[in-house]
């Protein structure tokens, strides 16, 4: 790790034939900041966040996440990374337990460590009862931060979240927002695309793409300024629609 | 190795957990079997028959008596001259006529040939073929009654080879190996495509793929449970149709059972391929019981034999795996034979298997790119 970046990318092309997905990104992220990663449908998140995880390899460009080259050693990213999708990730008709069993054992953790672990992140869930119940009888904002706990159940240094909160209500996303700086207090780094745009103004910096560009990134109190903007859902529609407003 | 078990575990308990899948696994075939067995019928008995007798002699009337004892066929007239057959058959009085050419018995002392003709109604193909099979069967065994006696025959040639294997008639022979593999192709390749097509729409394949286990592992961690109750369920189907229908394996047990592996293996590979052509679980399913249950039940040669197929169908039949598992199967438990004569069958079956796996994989990186 340099410097406390976890994630730097350079000149980050991705092409898919004739069509360019990512146009030449440069970021860095640091250990321990909720970075938000916006954009409207096809800007080329989803993209730029599988070269990330070591599922799609870039054009052309230097990438390198948890300090390693997503070119030369995704599977070693793949170890030290946390992924949650928009679409629900745990199984539904396994239980909460064998779960978190599966997934731990996936990331090569010790059948006791799990279970400490286990018990741990169900008691600070407050659902140590919901053990031995199937996913499926669980409400969707348990889901999601029981979701989010198994995706960090390994200590990733970097924990992608693909718009972790779609269809979940206000009150459940403040909560799964609580876990989310709990984990960023912990060191680990969070990155996160998101459609609402209240979401936006919690991340420490945010990044807006459009049309396979990064557009704008700073802290959200920059980007308002910049903008002269009072939330951060105006910055994004002057940037994503300049000739409507 | 210990995620790769962990992820097996999880993959047993998805089957064990879902009543549904339970069903299809070990219901469908116990039914099947049963059903097949009692109900279905393939046997045929009294079918009407007409002779149209042009020699009158004592062998003429031999045979004549030889496919009316026969249970299979009941005599309902005798027939003057060619011009009836046309009205017979129509009229569906008879189903089938036995033509005895002029001088038949004279010409089979004299010359140890004879000519006899049968004429089926081909408006019922299936019906019509089982009637020359067994026609050809009865002379055939009239054949070997007269060759005690030192003469030759050409009429021996006509006989047909699986009735000599199956000199009882019995229905039950015919469907066991249909239903091996129409089974296994069905629970291989339905369950392995739905169950990789559903981790797709969930978006849990998402989380496997970005996690250390490798693309392969997920594949084959998904297929081993698979795998594994397949090779149950052929025990399963042999033990059943040994201990209800008393229908023993001729051959070598090892053999069929290796057999059996290796069209499980190729079921495996084709259900994987449709999950990598498949959007969601309804165009897996829809691929596999369109694409695959129904020629297999209608074209392999499971119900309707080969033979009788015009050339268009058996052309298709001949890509269907299913047809070549069940000459095998036939081959070993019903004939007896060896790996000699059905080593092309299972060299056809490698293939596909290798071809499969290759498809897949080529379309599963076009997929990831």
């Amino acid at each position: 790790m340099t410097n406390g970046k976890v994630i730097t990318v350079k000149n980050l092309v991705k092409k898919f034939e004739h069509f360019v997905a990512n146009d030449n990104l440069n970021f860095d992220v640091y250990q321990g900041e909720i970075f938000g990663f916006l954009g409207a449908n096809g800007a080329g998140k989803t993209t730029a966040i599988r070269i990330l995880s070591g599922l799609l390899q870039p054009t052309s460009g230097e990438v390198i996440v948890a300090g390693f080259d997503a070119k030369k050693y995704p599977e070693k990213i793949k170890k030290n990374i946390g992924y949650m999708s928009q679409k629900f990730s745990l199984y539904q008709d396994l239980t909460v337990n064998e779960n978190i069993m599966l997934y731990g054992g996936i990331y090569g953790i010790r059948k006791k460590v799990i279970k400490e672990r286990t018990n741990e992140l169900l008691k600070s869930l407050q659902f140590e009862e919901y053990g031995k119940r199937l996913i499926s009888s669980l409400p969707l904002g348990l889901k999601q931060k029981l979701a989010f706990s198994v995706a960090i159940l390994h200590e990733p240094k970097i924990v992608f979240l693909d718009e972790p909160t779609g269809g979940v209500d206000p009150m459940a996303r403040r909560q799964f927002w609580e876990l989310i700086y709990e984990a960023a207090s912990r060191g680990i780094t969070v990155f996160v695309t998101t459609h609402y745009m209240d979401e936006a103004e919690y991340c420490d910096r945010v990044s807006i793409m459009n049309d396979g560009k990064i557009v704008a990134l700073d802290t959200p109190t920059e980007l308002k300024r910049q903008y002269n903007a009072s939330s951060i859902e105006e910055v994004f529609v002057k940037i994503a629609r300049p000739n409507r407003s | 190795m210990k995620r790769f078990i962990g992820f097996v575990k999880k993959e047993f308990l998805h089957i064990f957990r879902d009543f549904r899948t339970l069903i299809i696994l070990f219901g469908i075939p116990t039914a099947q079997i049963l059903i097949f067995g009692f109900v279905v019928s393939t046997e045929i008995t009294d079918v009407d028959i007409a002779f149209l007798d042009l020699s009158k002699d004592e062998v003429t009337q031999n045979l004549t008596d030889k496919f009316c004892s026969s249970g299979f066929f009941r005599g309902v007239d005798n027939l003057h001259s060619y011009n009836d057959i046309d009205d017979i058959l129509k009229s569906g009085r008879a189903k089938a006529v036995v033509i005895f050419s002029e001088n038949f018995g004279r010409d089979l002392m004299s010359q140890g040939k004879a000519s006899i003709s049968i004429i089926a109604d081909g408006s019922e193909p299936n019906t019509a073929t089982f009637i020359t099979n067994y026609a050809s069967a009865i002379i055939s065994d009239f054949n070997k009654d007269f060759i005690k006696d030192g003469s030759e025959s050409r009429l021996l040639v006509q006989s047909e080879v699986s009735m000599f294997y199956n000199p009882e008639l019995k229905g039950h022979f015919m469907f066991v190996p249909g239903v091996i593999a129409y089974i296994l192709i069905l629970i291989c390749a339905l369950m392995t495509s739905i169950t990789i097509t559903r981790e797709k729409e969930f978006g849990t394949m998402e989380v496997l793929l970005v996690s250390p286990l490798k693309p392969i592992q997920i594949i084959i961690g998904k297929v081993v449970p698979y795998f594994i109750l397949s090779f149950i369920n052929v025990i399963l189907i042999l033990s059943l149709s040994w201990l209800v229908f008393g229908l023993p394996v001729k051959g070598s047990m090892l053999l069929l059972l290796a057999e059996s592996m290796l069209y499980i293996l190729m079921s495996l590979s084709l259900g994987i391929f449709i999950s990598t052509v498949s959007k969601n679980m309804q165009q897996a399913i829809f691929i596999s019981l369109v694409g695959l249950l129904l020629p297999t039940i209608l074209l392999s040669g499971f119900i309707f034999p080969i033979e009788n197929m015009p050339k268009v169908y058996d052309i298709v039949s001949s890509v269907l795996p299913p047809r070549y598992f069940i000459t095998i199967v036939k081959s070993i438990m019903i004939k007896g034979t060896g790996f000699l004569y059905i080593w092309k069958e299972t060299l056809i079956l490698i293939l596909m298997t290798i071809v499969f796996i290759g498809l897949s994989v080529k379309k599963f990186k076009i997929r990831l790119e």
